[in-house]
């Protein structure tokens, strides 16, 4: 066979094996309204900063399973609640030298609606990239006289989804310019990387293959608008830093630590990926 | 190449094998079309430790394929084509060149180079997290190279 017809030969292949598994390939046709009354957006269209590689952007809800998709549905039935649950009394309990709690100065958590869609965000002051764990950390180590809580305990995941939980239903919508610009530059080289001895990108999985089965799993495009999700795998509310470790060590790769600073412009260059989908911690996925 | 010579390379093979080097990553002769016309080892490829391959640790080739021959194994992928059929879409040569490093066949191809062990960015120690120190170990070795393309070369169209 030559060159030429061997390739037009391949081509036909990958054509036919497209079209054997068009049936489960992409996300699926289900809408989520949580609760029986809360909407959330799980498709639309990407933002502009997108606009050379996706068309649409989804949730990663509509990737997963019927079974998995409903415990999302209806707060009774979602696992994630224990742990926000637990953090709502934690918001109103004194802790610390100084003899405060959350809720002593921020008043009801309500107040937080609208804060988890810009984050994470550049602090004028200090010109860091601030994460919502970050935020949380600063009130406990600097105006609580509390120590810090580890970047993906229960404690503090519960306490990111709990104030998240105040924005369900919100369109994500993070800052990329300004003084964000050079943390989005650095999360967005590293999401085009092809870390480890796999030598794979997060692109490769979630911006190439989003619907494409990788051995058991259903790729998504990889969205943070969950987070914290709960994750039955590993039974517990898990950070965004978290997944990405995972998903970079899965590469064989040396990955990064939860809360560097490599992590953190990561996080705002994924996020961003997602401005439009609606908040919706604490998502179930498997 | 007549029967004659066949014999005869045969049992050079077989003479040889013994004392025969095995090809270093780094010395694998790849064409301009990312062909390795000569075996990495010497020694024939197993087809069923081939098999084997298609399913396990490093190997994992059902991860991003799917494999009609084995129909045993569970949840098969579909990132890159079935391989059904590959050993009468491409030669030997082409196979090796294929499984010891796809890029150079594929550019850019999302397909890990198994038989390679330079040019990695942030390397870890399996799948550990950890930074990998010390000699670095091709994902297959030479001989699981020659196993895989045995296997593949099984797989013809009906
Ligand atoms: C002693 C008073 C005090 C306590 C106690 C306190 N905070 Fe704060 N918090 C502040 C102040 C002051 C700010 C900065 C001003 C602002 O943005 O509201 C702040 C900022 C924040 C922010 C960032 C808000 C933004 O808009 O960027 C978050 C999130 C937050 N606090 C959460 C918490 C949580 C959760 C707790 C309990 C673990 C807590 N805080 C305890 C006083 C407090
Ligand atoms: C080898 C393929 C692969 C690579 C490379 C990869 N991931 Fe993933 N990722 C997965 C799989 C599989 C899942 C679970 C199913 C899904 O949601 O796609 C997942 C899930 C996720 C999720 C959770 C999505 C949700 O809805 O909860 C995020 C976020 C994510 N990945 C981000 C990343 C980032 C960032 C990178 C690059 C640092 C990356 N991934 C690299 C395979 C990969
Ligand atoms: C991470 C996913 C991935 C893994 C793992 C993987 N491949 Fe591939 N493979 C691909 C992709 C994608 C292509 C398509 C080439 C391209 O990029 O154009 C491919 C192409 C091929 C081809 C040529 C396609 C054809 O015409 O039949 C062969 C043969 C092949 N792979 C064999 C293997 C073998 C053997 C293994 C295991 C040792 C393996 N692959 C592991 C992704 C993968």
């Amino acid at each position: 066979m030559n060159k030429a017809s061997k390739s037009a030969s391949y081509i036909a292949l990958v054509a036919a094996s497209a079209f054997a598994v068009a049936a489960h390939a992409g996300p699926d046709e289900d809408s989520l309204t949580i609760n029986g009354e809360t909407e959330i957006v799980t498709e639309t269209a990407a933002p502009d900063h997108l606009s050379d590689v996706f068309d649409t952007i989804y949730s990663g809800w509509r990737f997963r399973t019927d079974e998995t998709q409903s415990l999302e549905m209806d707060d009774f039935d979602n696992p994630g609640m224990l742990t926000v649950d637990a953090a709502m009394e934690a918001y109103a309990t004194a802790e610390g030298t100084v003899g405060e709690s959350c809720q002593g100065c921020h008043e009801g958590v309500e107040t937080f609606a609208g804060l988890t869609p810009t984050m994470p965000k550049v602090d004028e002051e200090t010109g860091k990239l601030v994460t919502m764990e970050d935020a949380i950390n600063d009130c406990r180590t600097e105006r609580m006289g509390a120590d810090a809580w580890k970047w993906s305990g229960d404690d503090m995941q519960g306490m990111v989804a709990l104030i998240g939980l105040q924005s369900r239903g919100m369109p994500m919508n993070v800052a990329i310019d300004g003084p964000a610009a050079p943390f989005w530059e650095q999360g967005k080289e590293m999401y085009y990387t092809r870390y480890g001895q796999l030598e794979l990108s997060c692109a490769n999985c979630h911006e190439d293959n989003y619907g494409n089965m990788i051995r058991a799993d259903h790729l998504s495009q990889g969205q943070t608008n969950g987070f914290p999700t709960y994750r039955l795998k590993q039974a517990k509310l898990i950070s965004k830093h978290n997944r990405f470790r995972g998903c970079i060590r899965d590469t064989r790769a040396e990955t990064f630590a939860e809360g560097s600073d490599e992590f953190r412009a990561l996080e705002l260059y994924v996020a961003s990926r997602g401005n439009g989908l609606s908040v919706e911690t604490p998502a179930v996925r498997q | 190449m007549n029967k004659t010579l066949g014999a005869i390379a045969a049992a050079t093979v077989l003479g040889t094998a013994a004392w025969a080097e095995t090809v270093a990553p780094t010395a694998v002769a790849y064409d301009d079309y990312g062909a390795v016309e000569a075996s990495l080892t010497g020694t024939p490829g197993d087809v069923e430790n081939g098999a084997v391959l298609m399913n396990k640790g490093a190997g994992n080739c059902v991860a991003c394929h799917q494999i009609g021959a084995l129909p045993e194994l569970a949840f098969q992928g579909e990132i890159g084509p079935a391989l059904d059929g590959a050993g009468s879409r491409w030669t030997e040569a082409e196979l090796r060149g294929i499984v010891a490093n796809a890029k150079k066949t594929f550019e850019g191809t999302m397909m890990p180079s198994f038989y390679k062990t330079e040019g990695f960015v942030r390397l870890g120690n399996a799948y550990t997290g950890k930074a990998h120190e010390g000699d670095v170990a091709p994902l297959l070795t030479a001989q699981d190279v020659e196993d895989v393309v045995a296997f593949l070369m099984t797989l013809k169209d009906e």
